[in-house]
């Protein structure tokens, strides 16, 4: 099952390179990985978006744990959360295909932000599965470039992590 | 000393936090990276300076000193090839937790990233093998990180830490002092276990009708011998020692079922097969204990107490997890079980413990004692007789190292110095000298053989320089052994590159270096060769011993397979 765990971690150098490190020298597989300071900026917050049985998340959440540079791990799964991510696109985009566009960009609340002759560059943000949706839904030849942030996350109502 | 801070370089500032860390002793090999700290070291008397002939044997001497005292093992060398040579070391001591704290020169910060002479990235090359490491940017950071390095290896699941230490890092000055205590926010190991877990545990220790305690090198780590030892005679069950757990409970005891595991005793790996609970103690289910994992304990309920919950249904899911300190844990239990009225007598244990007479009636570990061949076993043997169980006792990797653990009975924790995770050949010799420099007065024998002995040998010369007198007892039988055993076994005995043609004379090789060489070649001949040896005040006795070469390790389990698949020797098979 695919799970979301947010850190919050000393940002020091190298901190990155333990957590992937660990993925790699244990075997898991990380789906996407963002990371940057927070608030305070001695401490970063990585969101890190990855897949496996129970068995496998707990030891996941172990491991990560155990880094001496992890201050927190929780996953966002064992409760209410939102995720988003941000996608930037540019689309080919002349003639009548113009309008076209445009009108599946305001469907999926996106943002035209930039514009030249032949194309377009649309901004993006929501849950995973909304931006594979408005991929699938375009022509594959009008696409340019696809450039997504991978996913962050938060949880719903008072709870914060800190 | 007045109250002002003293204003020191970084190479004086390094010494005097180990000074006040309490360190005392330091194997080391100098090069470019760490000539500032060489000249800091040439000035005083107060931390004395090892030096080593590989960097590798730096690591290892480190580490064994740590495992024989609990103090952390402390290693200095120089940037590139020092680095990266102790990277076996540095993996080795990561795989049994050992506390070692390795000094690493780089090269200076202006050239990092370079391509310098010498230059390694030393904290990436190192970090899938370390509990932690730091890359020191300024001198104002070198103290506390240096407090902080300590810190983190020797407290919770201990293990190795890297300080890498750029060279002007060393030639830079600023005012020293040396943090008291260290708290990091992101660091902070459980040492009590959950009470209302231990609660549950003492329930299912009351309802155990074929209790079976199983401890491993977590019971050593947090020096916890005496309250394992009250726990298990409180309770009368059988107790097993993994390979790195040899020694935390007496081994010559009656509870004491022997090692478990692919060498393990037929009893103790029957008695895991058959227990309907297991109390893991500080142990980690390796793959050459608990053999095929669909098979392993099939009827047992399981408490596991270890200090790392990563441990904790790894391999095997447990029923009871009790995180914590296992001296801590094992105190807090035994408190709970003296207020137990229920737990099982010795009448309620008499059945499973007659089940485990009748096992121990097959005397798995028997051998031909008569042989004029001399049988490794009996080498082990009658050094175990000459030393009454009281020596320190280092070994290499392969079958010598399973006869050591089989036929040594440890009765104190930290006698049993070996590679169990990571299984690293050429770790006893120069893990000798670290322990014999540890306890100069206590008796310390290397028991090896003749394919590991030559992977760490140049350290013969750094004994001979600082006068460092062991017993090195070599097992040869012109084979890897275990490697032989294998082929033998699962590969119709084509013993592919098995077989060491051309080994040295041994005798004139120890002589060499300074030394006294024995070759001894009839069983007669084991015993005064022996106490020669161990009389031996100055000098390294290096004893070749001529043994039998088609000798193997059993009781064996074969990869993958279950605890009661166990093979005895050959001509006793059992039905």
């Amino acid at each position: 099952m695919r799970h979301i765990l947010s850190l919050l971690m000393e940002n020091e150098t190298g901190a990155l390179s333990r957590v992937a490190g660990l993925f790699s020298a244990r075997a898991y597989n990380i789906e996407s990985l963002t990371v940057a300071p927070t608030e305070d900026p001695t401490v970063s917050r990585m969101t890190l978006v990855t897949s496996g049985s129970d068995e496998v998340i707990e030891q996941i959440t172990k491991h990560l744990n155990k880094l001496v540079d992890v201050i927190k791990v929780i996953d966002l799964n064992e409760s209410r959360h939102i995720e988003r991510e941000l996608m930037l696109i540019k689309l080919q985009a002349k003639g009548k295909n113009r309008e076209e566009i445009k009108r599946l960009v305001d469907i999926f609340r996106g943002r035209i932000i930039d514009v030249t002759e032949n194309t377009y560059t649309i901004e993006m943000t929501g849950a995973g599965d909304k931006l594979d949706a408005f991929i699938n839904a375009l022509d594959e030849k009008d696409i340019l470039e696809v450039v997504r942030s991978g996913i962050s996350g938060i949880a719903r109502g008072d709870k914060a992590i800190q | 000393m007045g109250k002002s801070k003293e204003v020191l370089r970084g190479a004086e500032i390094f010494i005097r936090a180990l000074k006040d860390e309490g360190i005392k002793h330091l194997f080391g090999y100098p090069g470019g990276s760490v000539l500032h700290i060489y000249d800091a070291l040439y000035k005083q008397d107060d931390v004395e300076h090892i030096l080593v002939r590989h960097e590798q044997g730096a690591t290892h001497a480190a580490d064994a000193y740590a495992r024989a005292t609990g103090e952390p093992g402390v290693v200095l060398v120089t940037s590139g090839p020092g680095a990266t040579n102790c990277v076996t070391g540095i993996a080795t001591a990561y795989m049994d937790s050992i506390p070692l704290v390795v000094f690493t020169g780089q090269v200076p910060t202006h050239l990092i990233g370079n391509d310098a002479f010498q230059e390694v990235d030393a904290v990436g090359v190192t970090r899938p093998c370390v509990k932690h490491n730091f890359l020191v940017k300024n001198v104002e950071d070198l103290a506390a990180t240096i407090k902080k390095a300590f810190y983190v290896a020797t407290t919770g699941r201990p293990g190795p830490v890297v300080v890498d230490i750029p060279k002007d890092i060393t030639a830079d000055s600023c005012e020293y002092e040396y943090p008291k205590s260290v708290d990091m926010r992101s660091y902070k190991p459980v040492m009590k276990g959950h009470t209302g877990q231990m609660k549950r545990a003492v329930e299912l220790i009351a309802s155990a009708k074929r209790p079976m305690i199983y401890s491993g090198g977590g019971a050593i780590l947090s020096n916890a011998d005496k309250e394992l030892t009250s726990f298990t005679r409180k309770l009368g069950f059988p107790i097993t020692n993994t390979l790195m757990g040899l020694g935390a409970y007496p081994g010559t005891d009656k509870q004491f079922v022997g090692m478990l595991g692919m060498h393990g005793t037929y009893e103790a790996n029957m008695a895991m097969h058959q227990c309907d609970v297991l109390i893991a103690i500080g142990a980690r289910f390796d793959d050459r204990v608990t053999g095929d994992l669909e098979q392993f304990c099939p009827s047992a309920k399981i408490i596991h107490i270890d200090i790392d919950p990563s441990s904790i249904s790894k391999n095997i899911p447990v029923d009871i997890p009790i995180v914590g300190d296992v001296k801590h844990v094992l105190r807090d239990l035994s408190a709970l079980l003296d207020s137990r009225k229920d737990l099982p007598t010795a009448k309620d244990l008499e059945p499973w413990w007659d089940q485990i007479k009748e096992w121990r009636g097959i005397d798995c570990l028997k051998y031909d004692r008569e042989s004029e061949i001399i049988k490794p076993q009996f080498v082990v043997e009658k050094l175990y007789e000459l030393t009454k169980g009281d020596a320190y006792i280092t070994s290499d990797v392969g079958q010598h190292q399973m006869w050591a653990a089989q036929y040594y009975k440890f009765d104190k924790p930290r006698r049993w110095i070996n590679s169990g995770g990571l299984g690293t050949m050429g770790f006893g010799l120069p893990a000798a000298m670290g322990v014999k420099k540890a306890f100069p007065d206590e008796t310390v024998a290397c028991i090896t053989g003749d394919a590991s002995i030559v992977m760490c040998l140049q350290e013969l010369s750094t004994c001979l320089q600082y006068g460092i007198p062991f017993t090195v007892i070599n097992l040869n039988n012109r084979y890897m052994g275990m490697v032989r055993q294998w082929q033998e076994f699962f590969y119709e005995s084509r013993y592919s590159h098995s077989y060491m043609e051309a080994l040295p004379d041994f005798v004139k090789l120890a002589e060499s270096y300074g030394h006294i060489g024995m070759r001894i070649e009839k069983s007669a001949d084991v015993e005064s060769a022996l106490k020669e040896a161990l009389n031996e005040k100055e000098k390294v006795v290096f004893i070749d011993f001529i043994t039998d070469e088609t000798e193997n390790v059993y009781p064996m389990i074969a990869a993958g397979k279950g605890h009661h698949e166990m093979h005895l020797s050959p001509n006793r098979e059992l039905a």
